[in-house]
């Protein structure tokens, strides 16, 4: 025991099992790098460079100042955004309250009626409003001489497109309630309107932040509304696909890109913020809140949520309705003539299936990747900058716009010096995009179901000379098989509806069915690019159900233990 | 549960931690702890939370390494070896029972490979759930068990590869005191019975004393004493663990002569204060048990008369607490003897102290 050398500070040597660990978030690392951060990276080059590479400094930026178009489109983006989420917010609220605070009858309904515009392209409401509004629309004489094609139709083709993303939101923020503090406020004699506003509210403040950025964010950076139905008016998203598809001008593409990105990043930063002051307002020791009735309240609200689930239920009724009519308005006569898509589009019914295998593969791969990799970082047990990189990494596509990502790839991938250039315009690197896109949010889906598995459970195996994948096999996986499922629903759903990043992605034989109905829609074809879009509902309300009736299954089969 | 008269036989030493330290960035969480568990012998580390009581048994089974320092156990080292090449059990803090898997397969979870055979598999399964008596809940999900059959699970799957040193990290959520005083005394009768080494990590000094062969008192990522139970009671290395281990009333006194102790008026014969020199602040501590109260202080040379300030019911034992010119002390006497002295509240009662049983300790 002389000897001093084992005095010196230790160092494990690694086991099989962690090098295979280290070596995962590696080549996880590896992706993140050339799917995330080196095509965003040469956005952000482009935008200070002339064609020959040179660095010309904020010379793009000065022409962009300079173009009236280009500074109109970045107002119009931001207050149509504005007056979309003052719309969307408050009903939003109203209903999300009626659904977890209050008796209301029919909440089953309310909750599937509520996700109805999730699984529809954004450019459905837009065709629906087309319908009624538009230059043969029914309800035309409503507008009072004004036109549906511009800020009105943008406006209302997003409250409705926005509206499930905030009511999810908020009724997650107000499910959570602690019943304690309702009662302690009664006790202390507080009235109604000063308990909502000294619980209620400050309780779901974070839900009202996040919700609130969400639609901002979604109304800045959503392609598809304004382009069907924006008619002249300018806003940034439509005037980037201009920049690059119209007039190939890649530079000021990426500078409209920058700016694009600027409200999403400050968005994301701001919920970031809300988030971390939100953290622990329910604690673990919660009672739950049970709702009792109270007529006065419940009935003006159940009115309420019948408005506005027979407005969601009507728009997509009106979209679906229009797609069987020969020829509105005059010829109200019901056919199918619509979904005859080869007339109307050289790829015919070929894109629907491009997109389902889009979407299959994004989902089949996304939620591999998404799990193992949150996995590993959660509980890989390794050390060190890489995971906290990587979990990074994995929130950062939240804020990024689908159309700055899509322009990110165009920029990188179509880069004759890129040996991986050959991925241009193939179905593999729409997955790869679309896995990109949606990351964030199912990345945090599989962390939290993640951390609410015992920390110990790996140590455990280690104990007991399990290996961690066995472990993960028998134990993690299985309790976490809901939350995979969802994942996967996730990304197959958003993956059918997305157009804003592969409309820069998309070749010859790969054109999706969202980008069909854009382009029949340009070529005047409502109808057919209606039938479309009604194609791609249908699909994902197909896969909901199958969902739904799946999630009964593997209850039964993987949750047994939660019934006591 | 105290082998006052086990023969101290030397067994061989099983388990060798050996000035082993344990940094987290700037923090020592254990700073250069040295011990030795013997084959059979069940010791425990105590101490407050954050003591690194946990962190040397992580060391010990693998989970976190030391930074510093070497652990043998049987005579291989096994400092730097991951868990699983370690022949160690471990019952963890929050059991980490796999919910999605019931008792059987809980139990069976370790064991695997060419080594267990289906067969022979179940028939250890079965041995090891008659051993903590759940035979009738084998097939039930561990949300379907109370706590202390948790505990039983945890155990007995920590157990089923017969490793040769257990580890049981003091459990996180509160069982009730009966059930956990039951639990630790079956743990004590199954590890007796098997033989098999085992360090037990807890907080409660109360089940240290009562089931350990020796005990580790830690404090601040450093050891303050090892011994038995009655060595850690009796005499306490230090200000430290006469505090911690077992109910104790202190006072701060000054060591006016080699045996004697003066707090204010006050003068209390000590011997242990032989070792520190006349004129040093010292730190008393007297257990409640040890104070003579009425009749029997009566006659004890340095008897002084104290004020009663309150009685505490506690069943068979009362304690009484005392104030003698500043000097707060507590005593314990059977309640029978307090309706005997008629003790009411405001009472003046004759109090001695035995001059061995002060424990004194310089202070600061």
């Amino acid at each position: 025991m002389a000897s001093l050398s084992w005095r010196r500070a230790l160092r494990p040597t690694p086991t099989l099992e962690q090098r295979l660990v280290g070596l995962s978030l590696a080549l996880a690392g590896l992706l993140m790098l050339a799917a995330l951060v080196l095509p965003l990276a040469s956005v952000l080059i482009r935008a200070f460079q002339d064609g020959e590479g040179r660095f010309v400094g904020l010379a793009h930026v000065a022409a962009y100042l300079a173009t009236p178009n280009l500074a109109a489109a970045a107002w119009n983006s931001f207050w149509t955004a504005a007056v979309t989420m003052l719309c969307v917010v408050p009903a939003a609220f109203a209903y999300a309250y009626a659904l977890t605070r209050c008796c209301v009858p029919l909440k089953p309904l309310f909750r599937a009626v509520m996700l109805l515009p999730v699984l529809a392209p954004s450019l459905l409401p837009a065709l629906a409003l087309i319908y009624l509004f538009g230059n043969q629309g029914m309800l035309r004489w409503l507008l009072m001489g004004e036109s549906v094609y511009g800020p009105i139709g943008i406006v209302l083709a997003q409250v409705f497109y926005c509206f499930p993303h905030a009511a999810l939101i908020l009724s997650v923020a107000l499910s959570g309630a602690d019943a304690r503090l309702y009662e302690a406020a009664a006790v202390l004699k507080a009235g109604r309107g000063r308990i909502f506003a000294t619980v209620t509210l400050p309780g779901a403040m974070g839900g009202i932040v996040s919700a609130s950025v969400v639609v901002f964010t979604l109304v800045v950076t959503d392609f598809g509304i304004p382009k069907v139905i924006g008619g002249q008016f300018p806003v940034l998203a439509t005037e980037i696909y201009k920049q690059v598809i119209g007039q190939q001008n890649f530079h000021m593409g990426a500078v409209v890109g920058l700016v694009l990105l600027l409200p999403a990043v400050a968005a994301f930063l701001i919920d970031l913020w809300a988030q971390r002051r939100q953290a622990s307002v329910v604690s673990g020791r919660a009672v739950p809140l049970q709702p009792q009735p109270r007529p006065a309240r419940d009935g003006p609200l159940f009115a309420f949520c019948l408005l506005v689930a027979g407005l969601l239920m009507g728009l997509v009724g009106v979209a679906v309705w229009g797609s069987f009519i020969r020829f509105w308005p005059w010829n109200l006569e019901l056919t199918l003539a619509n979904y005859d898509f080869a007339r109307f589009d050289s790829a015919g019914w070929g894109s629907l299936w491009t997109s389902v295998r889009m979407a299959f593969f994004t989902a089949l791969f996304g939620t591999v990747l998404v799990f193992l990799l949150a996995y590993l970082i959660e509980r890989g047990g390794v050390g060190g900058p890489l995971p906290r990189l990587l979990g990074l990494a994995a929130t950062l596509p939240l804020a990024v716009p689908g159309l700055v990502l899509g322009l990110a790839y165009i920029l990188f991938f179509n880069d004759p010096a890129n040996p991986l250039g050959f991925l241009y315009g193939s179905l593999a690197l729409m997955v790869l995009n679309c896995i990109i896109h949606f990351y964030t949010v199912c990345h945090l889906t599989a962390v939290t179901a993640i951390r609410q598995l015992d920390p110990e459970f790996e140590s455990v195996g280690a104990s007991l000379r399990v290996p961690i994948w066995i472990t993960f096999g028998r134990v993690t996986l299985p309790i976490c098989l809901p939350a995979t499922v969802d994942i996967f629903v996730y990304f197959f759903v958003n993956a059918m509806t997305t157009v804003s990043a592969v409309v820069f992605l998309y070749g010859p034989d790969t054109k999706p069915a969202s980008v069909a109905v854009i382009h029949m829609d340009e070529a005047g074809q409502v109808s057919a690019a209606a039938a479309m879009a009604v194609a791609i509902l249908a699909i994902n309300i197909l896969l909901k159900l199958l969902h739904l009736a799946a999630a009964g299954r593997i209850e039964q089969t993987t949750q047994a233990w939660r019934r006591r | 549960m105290l082998d006052l008269l086990a023969p101290a036989a030397p067994r061989p030493v099983h388990l060798a931690v050996q000035e082993v330290s344990k940094r987290f960035g700037r923090f020592l969480a254990l700073d250069r702890v040295s011990l030795e568990v013997r084959e059979g012998e069940l010791v425990a580390f105590l101490g407050p939370s954050g003591c690194g009581k946990t962190t040397l048994l992580r060391a010990i089974a693998g989970l976190d390494p030391p930074t510093e320092g070497r652990i043998i156990q049987a005579g291989r080292d096994i400092t730097l070896l991951p868990p699983g090449q370690r022949d160690v059990g471990i019952v963890f803090q929050s059991y980490a029972l796999f919910p999605n898997l019931d008792v059987r397969r809980n139990i069976a979870y370790g064991l695997r490979g060419p080594a267990w055979p289906r067969e022979k598999v179940k028939a250890r399964v079965a041995e090891l759930l008659a051993m903590v008596g759940l035979e009738e809940h084998a097939g039930k999900y561990p949300a379907q068990l109370s706590g202390g059959q948790q505990q039983r699970v945890a155990l007995a799957r920590a157990l089923a590869n017969r490793p040769a040193l257990l580890l049981l990290d003091e459990p996180r959520s509160a069982l009730d005191a009966i059930v956990r005083s039951r639990l630790r005394t079956e743990i004590r009768a199954l590890q007796k019975s098997l033989g098999v080494t085992t360090i037990l990590v807890t907080h409660d000094q109360e089940e240290a004393l009562s089931i350990s062969d020796r005990i580790v008192v830690m404090n601040a990522g450093r050891i303050e004493q090892i011994g038995t139970p009655e060595e850690v009671y009796r005499r306490p290395a230090s200000a430290f663990v006469a505090g911690f281990v077992g109910r104790a009333g202190s006072f701060t006194a000054e060591v006016e002569a080699p045996r004697r102790l003066r707090a204010g008026p006050v003068r209390i014969e000590a011997e242990a204060a032989a070792s520190l020199t006349p004129g040093q602040a010292a730190r008393a501590f007297i257990r409640p048990e040890d104070v003579r109260l009425g009749p029997d202080a009566a006659g004890h040379p340095g008897a002084f008369e104290a004020v009663v300030t309150g009685v505490e019911f506690l069943g068979a034992l009362c304690r009484v607490h005392l104030l003698a010119e500043g000097v707060r002390l507590e005593a314990e006497i059977p309640s029978a003897q307090l309706r005997h002295l008629g003790l009411d509240r405001t009472a003046r009662i004759l109090v001695a102290i035995p001059a061995d049983r002060v424990m004194t300790y310089p202070e600061g």
